[in-house]
C-alpha cells in the first residue's frame, strides 16, 4: 500500500512558518509555536470525538514537544518524507498517534482532511503509527519500549556514514518501565551517539495510576545521567525552553531531555487526571474543551 | 540425490560467515549486529575486516533487533546474528513490530537452531522459533539444509529488500543440494523423485530423509524427497502435487510439531488435497539431556524414524 500523498500547499506554508520561527526573536517564535500547538490540540480533541477512541491525555501532554521538534528544530521536508538526509523522528509512545498525525498534517506530510478518517475502517491513520502508510513515520510503534532502540540504530547509521542528520525520539515516562529502553540507553552512551536526543514526556501518569505509585522512576534525571547521557530538564510546555534543550549535544554524549509536562494540558478538567488517559469526552465536554482551546 | 553416512559434513555457520564477508566486500550497506556472539556466530573474520560495520550490543536482544531496524531505516542491510533461541524468544515483539510490520529490511540470522545446544537444555534449544516466526506476517522464513543453501540464503536476503529469518544450522550436515536446484520463495527442491510416498524435510533433517529414502528403496518403496528452503512462502503447488501423486506425506523438521513445517504442509494438504500425513518433529515436550545427534534420534528424527513413519503411513494410511 502506498504512502499518503503530501499536501503541497500545507507543506509550503510549513516551510515558510518554520523558517520564520527559526529566524524571529524569542517572543514572536514562542507566540507562533503556541498558536500551532493550540491548532494541534483542537485537532486532537476533534479527532478523538469523531473516532470515539484515543489517548487524549498523553496527546495533550506531548503536543508542545511535537510542535517544537517539527517547527522549531528538525530538518524535514514533508514533500520528501524519505529524503535521505532528513532528521529522524520516532514517537515511541505510539498511542499518542492523534497528536503526531495532527502535527504531521499541519506540516503538510498529508492533507489535514485525512485526519477525519482517524481509526475509521481501512484508514491509513491507525490508532498507532504505521510507516508503511503514513509519511513522516519512521517505525511502527504502539508496543512500548521500542522507539529508543530503533532511534539508537538510526543514530548509529548516521555516525557510520559521517552525516550530520539527527535522531529524535519521544518516550512516555511510564514506558521507561520497559527494560528495553535501558538496554538502548546503555548502547547509545557506549557509542557516544551525540546525534541522538531522547525526550521524555514526564507527565507522571500512566494508564492506571501515577508512575511513582506504580513503579517509581525518580530520580529520573539521575538514572539517565548514570547511564552516561547528557541530561536537560525543562518545562515541557515552554516552547523556547524545549527548543533550547533540543539543540545538539554539548558533551559528545547522547542527550536526554526530561520534559516536565501535564497530562491533558490545555483542557482544565483533563489536566493531571488519570482517567483521561484514554477516556473519550462526551459532546458537552468536547464543546468545553474546544472553548478552552479557542486560542 | 543420495547421501551416505560417510560423506563429509559441515557446520553451516562457517558457510554463513564466509558468504557474509564476501557480500560485505561487494555491498557497503551490509552490517552485522550481534549480542556478545562474535564467536558463536563466527563473526571474528567479519569484525577483523569491517570493524566499523560490526555492532556488538552485548547481551541485549531487544535492543539488538531494534537497533537493526534503525540501521535499516538509514539504508543499511543489517544481518542480526544471535543464537536462535534468544533472537526469537527474547526479541519476538521487536521482530514483529520493528522489523516485519515496519517492513524494515533486516536479515535475522538464527544461529545454532533446533537442539544444536543439546546438552545445555531447553533454555538453549530453539525448537519453537519456526512456529513463532511463521505466525508473523511479512517475514520470509528460510531454513537452509546445507552450506549451498546457506550461501544462497545470505545472498538472497540482501537482494530481496524484505525482512527475513534465516535459520543457520550448527549440527553438521552433508552437502545435498543439487547444482541446478532452485532457491526462490515458494519453490521446493526435488531432492529425489519417487511415486509411493513423499517425505518433505527441511534443515538438518534433509540428509536424513535421503538416507531413509535409500533404505526404503531397498525394500521396494519409492520415496519422493522434497526440501523447502523457504518455509514461508511455502511451495503449495509441490505439496498438492505430492498429495495427489503419492499415497501420503511425511514431514520432518528439527522443531516442535506445533507450528513449523508439518503444520504448514498439513494446512495446505487439508485445504487443497486431503490425504494421509505423518508429522515428525519434537512433540510438545522439553527435551531430556543429550547431545544434538542423540536428541534427534531420541525423537525419531533419524533415517530409521523417517523410514518407520513411511512404512506406517503405507500400512495404515
Amino acid at each position: 500500500m502506498a504512502l499518503l500523498p503530501a499536501d503541497p500547499a500545507a507543506a509550503a506554508a510549513y516551510r515558510e512558518t518554520a523558517r520564520r520561527i527559526r529566524e524571529s526573536a524569542a517572543p514572536q517564535a514562542a507566540a507562533e509555536l503556541g498558536r500551532i500547538a493550540t491548532d494541534v490540540r483542537r485537532s486532537i480533541v476533534t479527532m478523538i470525538d469523531r473516532a470515539g477512541l484515543g489517548h487524549i491525555g498523553g496527546d495533550l501532554s506531548v503536543t508542545d514537544i511535537l510542535v517544537t521538534c517539527f517547527y522549531g528544530v528538525m530538518s524535514v521536508d514533508p514533500e520528501r518524507p524519505r529524503w535521505e538526509h532528513r532528521d529522524r523522528f520516532v514517537l515511541s509512545k505510539g498511542h499518542c498517534a492523534a497528536a503526531l498525525y495532527s502535527t504531521l498534517a499541519h506540516c503538510g506530510f498529508f492533507a489535514p482532511a485525512e485526519l477525519e478518517t482517524f481509526m475509521a475502517p481501512l484508514s491509513a491513520l491507525n490508532g498507532h503509527p504505521n510507516r508503511v502508510r503514513v509519511p513522516g513515520i519512521e517505525t511502527n510503534t504502539g508496543a512500548l519500549g521500542h522507539g529508543l532502540p530503533v532511534a539508537t540504530g538510526c543514530a548509529l547509521a548516521a555516525r557510520l556514514d559521517g552525516v550530520p542528520w539527527r535522531t529524535f525520539v519521544v518516550l512516555g515516562d511510564g514506558e521507561l518501565q520497559e527494560g528495553s529502553n535501558w538496554e538502548a540507553a546503555m548502547a547509545a552512551a557506549h557509542h557516544e551517539l551525540a546525534g541522538l536526543t531522547a525526550v521524555v514526556d514526564r507527565n507522571r501518569l500512566q494508564q492506571g495510576a501515577r508512575t511513582e505509585e506504580t513503579n517509581r522512576l525518580d530520580s529520573l534525571a539521575g538514572k539517565w545521567h548514570s547511564f552516561g547521557w547528557e541530561v536537560r530538564e525543562v518545562d515541557g510546555h515552554d516552547h523556547l525552553a524545549l527548543r533550547q534543550a533540543l539543540a545538539g549535544s554539548a558533551t559528545g554524549r547522547p542527550v536526554a531531555v526530561i520534559a516536565n509536562t501535564i497530562k491533558g494540558k490545555g483542557v482544565s478538567f483533563m489536566e493531571d487526571r488519570v482517567e483521561w488517559h484514554h477516556k473519550v469526552p462526551d459532546p458537552a465536554q468536547v464543546r468545553a474543551a474546544l472553548a478552552e482551546l479557542a486560542g | 540425490m543420495t547421501v551416505t553416512e560417510e560423506q563429509a559434513v559441515f557446520d553451516c555457520r562457517q558457510a554463513f560467515a564466509g558468504e557474509l564477508i564476501a557480500l560485505a566486500r561487494q555491498d557497503e550497506r551490509v552490517v552485522a549486529v550481534c549480542n556478545d556472539s562474535v564467536g558463536s556466530s563466527n563473526l571474528a573474520g567479519f569484525r577483523a575486516e569491517f570493524p566499523h560495520r560490526m555492532f556488538n550490543v552485548g547481551i541485549a536482544e531487544q535492543d539488538m533487533v531494534g537497533i537493526a531496524a534503525g540501521l535499516a531505516n538509514a539504508g543499511k542491510i543489517p544481518y542480526v546474528c544471535a543464537a536462535a533461541p534468544f533472537l526469537t524468544g527474547r526479541a519476538l515483539e521487536q521482530i514483529k513490530a520493528d522489523v516485519a510490520y515496519s517492513e524494515a529490511h533486516v536479515v535475522l540470522c538464527g544461529q545454532s537452531p533446533g537442539m544444536a545446544y543439546g546438552e545445555l537444555g531447553p533454555t538453549h534449544h530453539s525448537i519453537e522459533d519456526l512456529s513463532w516466526v511463521r505466525a508473523i506476517a511479512g517475514l520470509d522464513v528460510i531454513v537452509p539444509c546445507d552450506p549451498v543453501q546457506t550461501r544462497a540464503a545470505v545472498r538472497w536476503a540482501a537482494a530481496s529488500g524484505r525482512p527475513s529469518y534465516l535459520r543457520i544450522p550448527r549440527f553438521k550436515v552433508p552437502e545435498v543440494t543439487p547444482a541446478d536446484a532452485p532457491f526462490a520463495p515458494g519453490r521446493a527442491v526435488v531432492m529425489r523423485g519417487g511415486d509411493d510416498v513423499t517425505v518433505i524435510a527441511i534443515g538438518s533433517l534433509t540428509s536424513r530423509a535421503l538416507l531413509a529414502a535409500d533404505r526404503l528403496q531397498a525394500e521396494g518403496v519409492s520415496v519422493r524427497v522434497l526440501n523447502m528452503p523457504f518455509l514461508d512462502p511455502l511451495d503449495e503447488d509441490a505439496v498438492v502435487a505430492a498429495a495427489r501423486q503419492t499415497r501420503g506425506i511425511v514431514t520432518a523438521e528439527e522443531a516442535t510439531t506445533s507450528g513449523g513445517l508439518g503444520a504448514a504442509v498439513a494446512a495446505a494438504v487439508v485445504s487443497l488435497h486431503p490425504g494421509p500425513m505423518r508429522i515428525l518433529g519434537v512433540p510438545r515436550v522439553f527435551a531430556p539431556t543429550g547431545d544434538n545427534g542423540f536428541l534427534l534420534d531420541y525423537f525419531g528424527l533419524s533415517a530409521d524414524g523417517i523410514a518407520a513413519a513411511v512404512r506406517d503411513l503405507l500400512r495404515r494410511g
